[in-house]
């Protein structure tokens, strides 16, 4: 078990920022072609988020894995909400359902089309 | 092919399957963590069943993952998954 408090950075994260992405490297400088993909959706949507980079932590690396019981990194929180990985976003992208889904969160978005 | 089989024979027992596909993508990691001299570390999976209607997407990937906790567990170290219902493949196209 990864202690408590990387459990509550997490929540407080996520808390924080309306939409947040855990992945591996920077949004500037992805270190992976899957934490790649969900920053590169965002930036087309032109979606404001923070990036948390697990690189530098390992702790926060598997500490993120339990917090959502989800095994992969990236991992995308939309208004403290889990919303998948990269796998989802990008079909999500694909359908439109992601469009709708951050907007109905009121999150804005451009090239929503 | 020892894991894709697993897989494959996994799924199938679990889900009412209507199309797999099991694809080896491990040589596109190899020298990432998680890679294995042996490969069979990576697979891109689509599965595609009755199952998942009416089963948000997180919680579809969660009963593939489940599926393969055996798996997951030894070798496998990740899977890019498209979880989808027959209707879903049938407007998707790929």
């Amino acid at each position: 078990m990864a202690d408590q408090s990387v459990h509550d950075r997490i929540q407080q994260e996520i808390s924080d920022n309306d939409v947040t992405v855990y992945m591996k490297g920077t949004p500037t400088f992805p270190q992976c072609g899957f934490s790649a993909a969900v920053v590169q959706v965002l930036n087309h949507l032109g979606v404001t988020y923070h990036g948390v980079n697990v690189l530098e932590d390992p702790g926060l690396r598997e500490g993120i894995k339990e917090f959502s019981s989800w095994p992969t990194i990236p991992q995308l929180y939309v208004k403290g909400e889990f919303l998948g990985g990269c796998d989802i976003v990008r079909e999500m992208f694909q359908t439109g359902e992601l469009q709708d889904t951050l907007q109905q969160k009121g999150i804005e978005v451009q090239n929503a089309a | 092919m020892e894991f894709a089989q697993r897989i494959d024979r996994q799924l199938r027992q679990t889900f009412e399957i209507e199309r797999l596909d099991v694809v080896d993508d491990s040589a596109k990691h190899a020298g990432h963590s998680g890679a294995h001299p042996l490969g069979e570390t990576h697979f891109r999976l689509v599965v595609v069943s009755l199952d998942f209607e009416g089963v948000g997407r997180v919680a579809r990937q969660r009963l593939v993952y489940d599926a393969l906790k055996a798996e997951m567990g030894e070798r496998v170290h990740a899977l890019q998954l498209s979880c989808r219902t027959p209707e879903e493949d049938a407007k998707l196209g790929v």
